[in-house]
Protein backbone atom coordinates (compact mmCIF):
# COMPACT_ATOMS: atom_id res chain seq x y z
CA UNK A 1 0.00 0.00 0.00
CA UNK A 2 3.09 2.38 0.69
CA UNK A 3 3.90 2.00 -2.65
CA UNK A 4 0.77 2.85 -4.27
CA UNK A 5 0.03 5.74 -2.42
CA UNK A 6 3.69 7.08 -3.05
CA UNK A 7 3.29 6.34 -6.63
CA UNK A 8 -0.19 8.02 -6.07
CA UNK A 9 2.00 11.44 -5.57
CA UNK A 10 3.73 11.08 -8.68
CA UNK A 11 7.11 9.72 -7.31
CA UNK A 12 7.89 6.30 -8.82
CA UNK A 13 8.38 3.69 -6.41
CA UNK A 14 10.08 0.23 -6.76
CA UNK A 15 8.78 -2.78 -3.98
CA UNK A 16 10.96 -5.03 -3.18
CA UNK A 17 9.33 -8.51 -2.37
CA UNK A 18 9.59 -12.12 -2.16
CA UNK A 19 5.82 -11.76 -2.54
CA UNK A 20 5.02 -10.11 -5.84
CA UNK A 21 1.85 -12.10 -6.22
CA UNK A 22 0.28 -9.93 -3.13
CA UNK A 23 2.21 -7.09 -4.21
CA UNK A 24 0.52 -7.00 -7.65
CA UNK A 25 -3.27 -7.58 -5.76
CA UNK A 26 -2.78 -4.72 -3.79
CA UNK A 27 -1.84 -2.70 -7.13
CA UNK A 28 1.83 -1.75 -6.82
CA UNK A 29 3.19 -1.18 -10.09
CA UNK A 30 7.05 -1.14 -9.98
CA UNK A 31 7.92 -4.76 -7.99
CA UNK A 32 10.91 -6.80 -7.85
CA UNK A 33 11.22 -9.94 -6.75
CA UNK A 34 13.52 -10.80 -3.89
CA UNK A 35 14.91 -13.95 -3.13
CA UNK A 36 13.51 -14.54 -0.05
CA UNK A 37 11.04 -13.24 2.92
CA UNK A 38 13.62 -12.96 5.44
CA UNK A 39 15.96 -11.44 3.16
CA UNK A 40 14.55 -9.31 0.10
CA UNK A 41 17.90 -7.63 -0.55
CA UNK A 42 20.25 -10.86 -0.75
CA UNK A 43 22.76 -12.19 1.75
CA UNK A 44 25.69 -10.62 0.27
CA UNK A 45 26.84 -7.44 -1.07
CA UNK A 46 26.57 -9.05 -4.58
CA UNK A 47 23.59 -10.52 -4.77
CA UNK A 48 22.25 -7.21 -3.11
CA UNK A 49 24.25 -4.87 -5.64
CA UNK A 50 22.21 -7.24 -8.42
CA UNK A 51 19.16 -6.78 -6.58
CA UNK A 52 19.63 -2.79 -6.23
CA UNK A 53 20.68 -2.00 -9.62
CA UNK A 54 17.14 -4.32 -11.01
CA UNK A 55 15.17 -1.80 -8.46
CA UNK A 56 17.20 0.84 -9.80
CA UNK A 57 16.45 0.06 -13.46
CA UNK A 58 12.97 -0.27 -13.25
CA UNK A 59 13.10 3.58 -11.81
CA UNK A 60 14.43 4.52 -15.13
CA UNK A 61 11.61 2.54 -16.95
CA UNK A 62 8.01 3.36 -17.84
CA UNK A 63 6.00 0.73 -16.92
CA UNK A 64 2.53 -0.72 -17.03
CA UNK A 65 0.69 -1.38 -13.76
CA UNK A 66 1.58 -3.93 -11.81
CA UNK A 67 4.33 -5.03 -13.67
CA UNK A 68 7.06 -7.65 -12.06
CA UNK A 69 10.53 -8.12 -12.55
CA UNK A 70 12.74 -11.08 -11.56
CA UNK A 71 16.36 -10.15 -10.62
CA UNK A 72 18.82 -11.75 -13.38
CA UNK B 1 -17.64 -38.43 3.99
CA UNK B 2 -14.01 -37.52 4.32
CA UNK B 3 -12.50 -33.43 4.81
CA UNK B 4 -8.67 -32.83 4.53
CA UNK B 5 -7.76 -29.82 6.82
CA UNK B 6 -4.08 -27.97 5.53
CA UNK B 7 -2.80 -25.96 8.28
CA UNK B 8 0.51 -24.20 8.93
CA UNK B 9 3.47 -25.31 10.63
CA UNK B 10 2.17 -23.07 13.78
CA UNK B 11 -1.18 -24.61 14.37
CA UNK B 12 0.08 -27.99 13.18
CA UNK B 13 2.17 -27.96 16.27
CA UNK B 14 5.16 -28.54 14.51
CA UNK B 15 6.91 -25.06 15.74
CA UNK B 16 7.07 -21.65 15.23
CA UNK B 17 8.92 -19.33 12.76
CA UNK B 18 12.32 -21.59 12.97
CA UNK B 19 10.12 -24.58 11.66
CA UNK B 20 8.45 -21.85 8.65
CA UNK B 21 10.57 -23.35 5.92
CA UNK B 22 8.53 -27.31 6.61
CA UNK B 23 7.99 -29.01 3.40
CA UNK B 24 4.38 -30.19 2.82
CA UNK B 25 3.95 -33.35 5.42
CA UNK B 26 0.96 -35.40 5.86
CA UNK B 27 -0.57 -36.53 9.45
CA UNK B 28 -3.36 -38.56 10.49
CA UNK B 29 -6.43 -37.48 11.64
CA UNK B 30 -7.40 -33.49 12.77
CA UNK B 31 -4.63 -31.94 14.44
CA UNK B 32 -4.71 -28.47 16.71
CA UNK B 33 -7.60 -26.89 15.56
CA UNK B 34 -8.60 -29.54 13.52
CA UNK B 35 -10.23 -30.90 16.79
CA UNK B 36 -12.64 -27.94 17.36
CA UNK B 37 -13.16 -28.12 13.36
CA UNK B 38 -14.42 -31.68 14.33
CA UNK B 39 -16.70 -31.23 16.33
CA UNK B 40 -18.30 -28.39 14.48
CA UNK B 41 -18.54 -30.76 10.93
CA UNK B 42 -21.82 -32.90 10.34
CA UNK B 43 -21.19 -36.10 9.17
CA UNK B 44 -17.89 -35.58 8.12
CA UNK B 45 -14.77 -37.01 9.42
CA UNK B 46 -11.23 -34.99 9.61
CA UNK B 47 -9.15 -38.04 7.32
CA UNK B 48 -5.90 -36.56 7.16
CA UNK B 49 -4.04 -32.92 8.07
CA UNK B 50 -1.93 -31.43 5.18
CA UNK B 51 0.64 -29.06 6.92
CA UNK B 52 3.59 -26.81 5.61
CA UNK B 53 5.74 -24.04 6.32
CA UNK B 54 4.85 -20.62 5.53
CA UNK B 55 7.97 -19.94 4.13
CA UNK B 56 8.25 -22.94 2.43
CA UNK B 57 4.79 -22.24 0.58
CA UNK B 58 5.48 -18.55 -0.16
CA UNK B 59 9.02 -19.43 -1.69
CA UNK B 60 8.54 -22.48 -2.98
CA UNK B 61 4.85 -22.27 -4.34
CA UNK B 62 5.14 -24.47 -7.54
CA UNK B 63 6.93 -27.82 -5.77
CA UNK B 64 4.59 -27.16 -2.16
CA UNK B 65 1.18 -26.91 -4.48
CA UNK B 66 2.12 -29.35 -6.52
CA UNK B 67 2.82 -31.94 -3.25
CA UNK B 68 -0.20 -30.43 -1.81
CA UNK B 69 -2.59 -31.78 -4.21
CA UNK B 70 -1.16 -34.97 -4.98
CA UNK B 71 -1.77 -35.80 -1.02
CA UNK B 72 -5.00 -34.56 -1.91
CA UNK B 73 -5.68 -36.79 -4.45
CA UNK B 74 -4.63 -39.83 -2.59
CA UNK B 75 -7.23 -39.45 -0.06
CA UNK B 76 -9.95 -38.48 -2.59
CA UNK B 77 -12.07 -36.03 0.40
CA UNK B 78 -15.31 -34.29 -0.07
CA UNK B 79 -14.16 -30.66 0.61
CA UNK B 80 -10.97 -29.34 1.69
CA UNK B 81 -10.48 -27.20 4.97
CA UNK B 82 -7.92 -24.66 5.31
CA UNK B 83 -6.83 -22.57 8.16
CA UNK B 84 -8.62 -20.92 9.83
CA UNK B 85 -5.24 -18.07 8.70
CA UNK B 86 -6.93 -15.16 10.69
CA UNK B 87 -4.30 -11.60 9.89
CA UNK B 88 -1.88 -14.10 8.54
CA UNK B 89 -0.38 -12.81 5.35
CA UNK B 90 1.46 -15.70 4.30
CA UNK B 91 -0.67 -18.32 5.68
CA UNK B 92 -3.47 -16.18 4.46
CA UNK B 93 -1.67 -16.63 0.93
CA UNK B 94 -1.02 -20.28 1.37
CA UNK B 95 -4.78 -21.45 2.56
CA UNK B 96 -6.61 -19.10 -0.06
CA UNK B 97 -4.00 -20.71 -3.63
CA UNK B 98 -4.54 -24.56 -1.74
CA UNK B 99 -7.59 -24.43 -1.63
CA UNK B 100 -8.19 -22.26 -5.38
CA UNK B 101 -6.25 -24.61 -6.86
CA UNK B 102 -8.62 -27.57 -4.71
CA UNK B 103 -11.23 -26.06 -6.16
CA UNK B 104 -10.01 -26.07 -9.58
CA UNK B 105 -10.12 -29.63 -9.62
CA UNK B 106 -13.57 -30.09 -8.88
CA UNK B 107 -13.01 -30.71 -4.61
CA UNK B 108 -15.00 -28.11 -2.62
CA UNK B 109 -13.48 -26.05 -0.41
CA UNK B 110 -13.08 -23.48 2.23
CA UNK B 111 -10.48 -21.37 3.74
CA UNK B 112 -10.83 -18.75 6.78
CA UNK B 113 -9.16 -15.74 7.47
CA UNK B 114 -10.11 -12.16 8.35
CA UNK B 115 -11.43 -10.15 5.54
CA UNK B 116 -8.33 -7.98 5.17
CA UNK B 117 -6.01 -10.96 4.70
CA UNK B 118 -4.17 -10.20 1.17
CA UNK B 119 -5.11 -14.36 0.60
CA UNK B 120 -9.02 -13.93 0.24
CA UNK B 121 -8.46 -12.14 -3.10
CA UNK B 122 -6.18 -15.35 -4.08
CA UNK B 123 -9.16 -18.18 -3.10
CA UNK B 124 -10.37 -18.01 -6.70
CA UNK B 125 -13.57 -20.18 -6.71
CA UNK B 126 -12.92 -20.99 -3.30
CA UNK B 127 -15.25 -20.05 -0.49
CA UNK B 128 -13.48 -17.87 2.47
CA UNK B 129 -15.39 -17.79 5.88
CA UNK B 130 -14.18 -14.39 7.58
CA UNK B 131 -12.74 -14.24 10.97
CA UNK B 132 -11.53 -11.76 13.35
CA UNK B 133 -7.98 -10.71 12.87
CA UNK B 134 -6.27 -13.06 15.31
CA UNK B 135 -6.41 -16.43 16.82
CA UNK B 136 -8.46 -15.08 19.76
CA UNK B 137 -11.42 -15.18 17.12
CA UNK B 138 -11.14 -19.22 16.83
CA UNK B 139 -14.11 -20.17 18.89
CA UNK B 140 -16.20 -17.99 16.64
CA UNK B 141 -14.93 -19.11 13.34
CA UNK B 142 -14.94 -23.40 13.79
CA UNK B 143 -18.48 -23.28 13.98
CA UNK B 144 -19.50 -21.24 10.75
CA UNK B 145 -16.26 -22.53 8.71
CA UNK B 146 -18.10 -26.22 9.74
CA UNK B 147 -21.20 -25.61 8.60
CA UNK B 148 -20.02 -24.18 5.31
CA UNK B 149 -17.79 -27.29 4.99
CA UNK B 150 -20.45 -29.70 5.75
CA UNK B 151 -22.76 -27.99 2.89
CA UNK B 152 -19.86 -28.21 0.46
CA UNK B 153 -19.14 -31.94 1.28
CA UNK B 154 -23.13 -32.97 1.16
CA UNK B 155 -22.89 -30.95 -2.19
CA UNK B 156 -26.20 -29.22 -1.19
CA UNK B 157 -26.41 -26.00 -3.57
CA UNK B 158 -24.93 -22.73 -2.07
CA UNK B 159 -26.42 -19.70 -1.47
CA UNK B 160 -25.43 -16.28 -1.50
CA UNK B 161 -22.63 -14.69 0.24
CA UNK B 162 -24.91 -13.06 2.90
CA UNK B 163 -26.95 -15.98 3.51
CA UNK B 164 -24.19 -18.48 3.91
CA UNK B 165 -21.70 -16.45 5.84
CA UNK B 166 -18.72 -15.99 3.03
CA UNK B 167 -17.18 -13.16 1.64
CA UNK B 168 -18.16 -12.30 -1.78
CA UNK B 169 -16.41 -14.64 -4.25
CA UNK B 170 -16.72 -11.78 -7.24
CA UNK B 171 -19.28 -14.23 -9.19
CA UNK B 172 -22.42 -13.48 -10.16
CA UNK B 173 -25.20 -16.06 -10.50
CA UNK B 174 -28.30 -15.89 -12.24
CA UNK B 175 -31.55 -16.18 -9.81
CA UNK B 176 -35.28 -14.96 -9.85
CA UNK B 177 -35.31 -11.86 -7.71
CA UNK B 178 -38.68 -10.96 -6.17
CA UNK B 179 -38.77 -7.76 -7.20
CA UNK B 180 -38.45 -5.94 -10.49
CA UNK B 181 -34.68 -3.88 -11.15
CA UNK B 182 -36.43 -0.93 -10.97
CA UNK B 183 -38.25 -1.49 -7.36
CA UNK B 184 -34.77 -2.36 -6.00
CA UNK B 185 -33.22 0.54 -7.66
CA UNK B 186 -35.92 3.08 -5.86
CA UNK B 187 -35.00 1.15 -2.55
CA UNK B 188 -31.30 1.53 -2.50
CA UNK B 189 -32.12 4.90 -3.44
CA UNK B 190 -34.37 5.69 -0.60
CA UNK B 191 -31.95 3.81 1.57
CA UNK B 192 -28.86 6.33 0.20
CA UNK B 193 -31.26 9.28 1.35
CA UNK B 194 -31.93 7.63 4.36
CA UNK B 195 -28.03 7.79 4.99
CA UNK B 196 -27.17 3.80 4.00
CA UNK B 197 -25.00 3.30 1.30
CA UNK B 198 -25.28 -0.18 -0.11
CA UNK B 199 -24.73 -1.58 -3.57
CA UNK B 200 -25.82 -4.90 -5.49
CA UNK B 201 -22.25 -4.68 -7.80
CA UNK B 202 -19.14 -4.21 -5.51
CA UNK B 203 -16.56 -1.54 -7.04
CA UNK B 204 -13.29 -2.36 -8.30
CA UNK B 205 -10.23 -2.27 -7.06
CA UNK B 206 -8.47 1.02 -6.61
CA UNK B 207 -5.61 1.09 -9.12
CA UNK B 208 -2.72 3.99 -9.36
CA UNK B 209 -1.05 4.76 -12.76
CA UNK B 210 2.32 4.29 -12.31
CA UNK B 211 4.48 8.00 -12.95
CA UNK B 212 6.56 8.24 -15.94
CA UNK B 213 10.25 7.19 -15.08
CA UNK B 214 13.00 8.93 -13.67
CA UNK B 215 14.69 11.06 -16.19
CA UNK B 216 18.53 10.63 -14.20
CA UNK B 217 18.64 8.79 -11.52
CA UNK B 218 22.25 10.39 -11.36
CA UNK B 219 20.93 13.70 -10.38
CA UNK B 220 18.09 12.38 -8.25
CA UNK B 221 17.04 12.75 -4.62
CA UNK B 222 16.20 9.18 -3.75
CA UNK B 223 14.70 7.56 -0.54
CA UNK B 224 14.91 4.79 1.65
CA UNK B 225 11.15 3.04 2.91
CA UNK B 226 10.82 0.00 4.16
CA UNK B 227 7.91 -1.84 5.96
CA UNK B 228 10.32 -4.70 6.99
CA UNK B 229 10.34 -2.79 11.00
CA UNK B 230 13.94 -1.99 10.45
CA UNK B 231 14.78 0.65 13.89
CA UNK B 232 17.49 1.90 15.35
CA UNK B 233 18.34 -0.67 17.97
CA UNK B 234 15.96 -1.00 21.17
CA UNK B 235 13.46 0.03 19.45
CA UNK B 236 13.36 3.67 20.92
CA UNK B 237 9.77 4.24 19.66
CA UNK B 238 8.04 1.05 20.05
CA UNK B 239 7.37 0.26 17.14
CA UNK B 240 4.98 -2.60 16.71
CA UNK B 241 6.10 -6.26 15.79
CA UNK B 242 2.53 -6.69 14.00
CA UNK B 243 -0.47 -4.49 13.24
CA UNK B 244 1.69 -0.77 13.47
CA UNK B 245 0.31 1.86 14.90
CA UNK B 246 2.18 4.06 13.03
CA UNK B 247 5.67 4.70 10.91
CA UNK B 248 8.45 6.09 11.83
CA UNK B 249 10.91 8.58 9.86
CA UNK B 250 14.53 8.14 11.26
CA UNK B 251 17.87 10.13 10.15
CA UNK B 252 20.49 8.24 8.21
CA UNK B 253 23.17 11.11 9.01
CA UNK B 254 26.50 9.60 7.41
CA UNK B 255 26.18 6.47 7.71
CA UNK B 256 26.93 4.16 5.04
CA UNK B 257 25.30 0.77 6.23
CA UNK B 258 22.91 -0.03 8.49
CA UNK B 259 25.00 -2.16 11.06
CA UNK B 260 24.40 -4.60 12.65
CA UNK B 261 24.07 -3.99 16.57
CA UNK B 262 22.68 -0.10 15.55
CA UNK B 263 19.73 -1.54 13.63
CA UNK B 264 17.39 -4.18 13.51
CA UNK B 265 13.97 -5.64 12.93
CA UNK B 266 11.33 -6.07 14.79
CA UNK B 267 8.86 -7.46 12.60
CA UNK B 268 6.87 -10.22 13.98
CA UNK B 269 5.93 -11.99 11.06
CA UNK B 270 9.28 -13.75 9.85
CA UNK B 271 12.77 -14.87 11.53
CA UNK B 272 14.68 -11.84 11.61
CA UNK B 273 17.71 -13.56 12.72
CA UNK B 274 18.97 -12.88 9.12
CA UNK B 275 17.90 -9.52 8.79
CA UNK B 276 19.70 -8.90 12.31
CA UNK B 277 22.59 -10.13 11.61
CA UNK B 278 23.28 -7.62 8.90
CA UNK B 279 19.97 -5.12 8.42
CA UNK B 280 21.37 -4.04 4.76
CA UNK B 281 19.57 -7.54 3.92
CA UNK B 282 16.37 -5.78 4.39
CA UNK B 283 17.25 -1.76 3.65
CA UNK B 284 20.10 -2.06 1.45
CA UNK B 285 21.76 1.52 2.49
CA UNK B 286 25.63 -0.23 1.98
CA UNK B 287 24.44 -0.51 -1.76
CA UNK B 288 22.82 2.46 -2.31
CA UNK B 289 25.94 4.66 -0.36
CA UNK B 290 28.16 2.80 -2.76
CA UNK B 291 26.15 3.83 -6.00
CA UNK B 292 25.85 7.49 -4.79
CA UNK B 293 29.69 7.54 -4.44
CA UNK B 294 30.21 6.07 -7.72
CA UNK B 295 27.73 8.39 -9.20
CA UNK B 296 25.15 6.17 -9.95
CA UNK B 297 22.71 7.98 -8.00
CA UNK B 298 22.38 11.33 -7.04
CA UNK B 299 22.01 11.57 -3.71
CA UNK B 300 20.38 9.42 -0.51
CA UNK B 301 17.82 11.13 1.02
CA UNK B 302 18.57 11.64 4.76
CA UNK B 303 15.57 9.87 6.12
CA UNK B 304 14.55 6.26 6.46
CA UNK B 305 10.91 5.55 6.41
CA UNK B 306 9.86 2.58 8.67
CA UNK B 307 7.18 0.63 9.21
CA UNK B 308 5.61 -2.87 9.97
CA UNK B 309 3.70 -4.70 7.31
CA UNK B 310 1.97 -7.28 8.90
CA UNK B 311 -1.83 -7.64 9.78
CA UNK B 312 -2.23 -4.10 8.77
CA UNK B 313 -5.88 -3.47 7.78
CA UNK B 314 -5.79 -1.76 4.48
CA UNK B 315 -7.13 1.35 5.51
CA UNK B 316 -4.09 1.90 7.82
CA UNK B 317 -1.43 1.03 5.59
CA UNK B 318 -3.05 3.61 3.00
CA UNK B 319 -3.03 6.25 5.30
CA UNK B 320 0.64 5.77 6.64
CA UNK B 321 1.18 5.56 2.52
CA UNK B 322 -0.31 8.92 1.97
CA UNK B 323 1.41 10.76 5.25
CA UNK B 324 5.11 9.53 3.92
CA UNK B 325 4.25 10.20 0.13
CA UNK B 326 3.40 13.32 1.31
CA UNK B 327 6.90 14.41 3.69
CA UNK B 328 8.82 12.29 0.44
CA UNK B 329 7.34 15.10 -2.22
CA UNK B 330 7.67 18.14 0.20
CA UNK B 331 11.59 16.88 0.91
CA UNK B 332 11.73 17.01 -3.23
CA UNK B 333 12.66 13.31 -3.41
CA UNK B 334 12.47 11.81 -6.91
CA UNK B 335 12.77 8.18 -6.35
CA UNK B 336 11.58 5.82 -3.92
CA UNK B 337 13.31 2.50 -3.15
CA UNK B 338 10.97 0.42 -0.65
CA UNK B 339 11.33 -2.94 0.91
CA UNK B 340 8.59 -5.41 1.83
CA UNK B 341 8.25 -9.07 3.66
Amino acid sequence: MLAKEIERAGIPAVYVTSLPTVATMIGANRIVRGPAITHPFGLDEDERRRIVERALAMLEADVEPNTVWEVE
Amino acid sequence: MKAVHYLNQFFAGMGGEEQAETPPTRLDGAVGPGRGLAAALEGVEIAATLACGDDYFAEHEDEALAALLEMLAEIEPDVLVAGPAFGSGRYGYACARFAAAAAERGIPAAAAMHADNPGVAEAGAAYVVPTAVNVAGMRDALPRLGALASALASGREVGSAEDEGYLVRGFRRNYVAEKTGAERAVELLLAKLGGETRTEVGGDMDRVEPPPAVADLSAALVALVTEAGCVPQGNPDHLQSVRAQGWFRYDLGDADTLASGRYESVHGGFDVTLANEDPNRLVPLDTVRRLERDGRLGRVHESLYTTTGNGTPVVVATRFGQEIAGELRDAGVQAVLLSGT
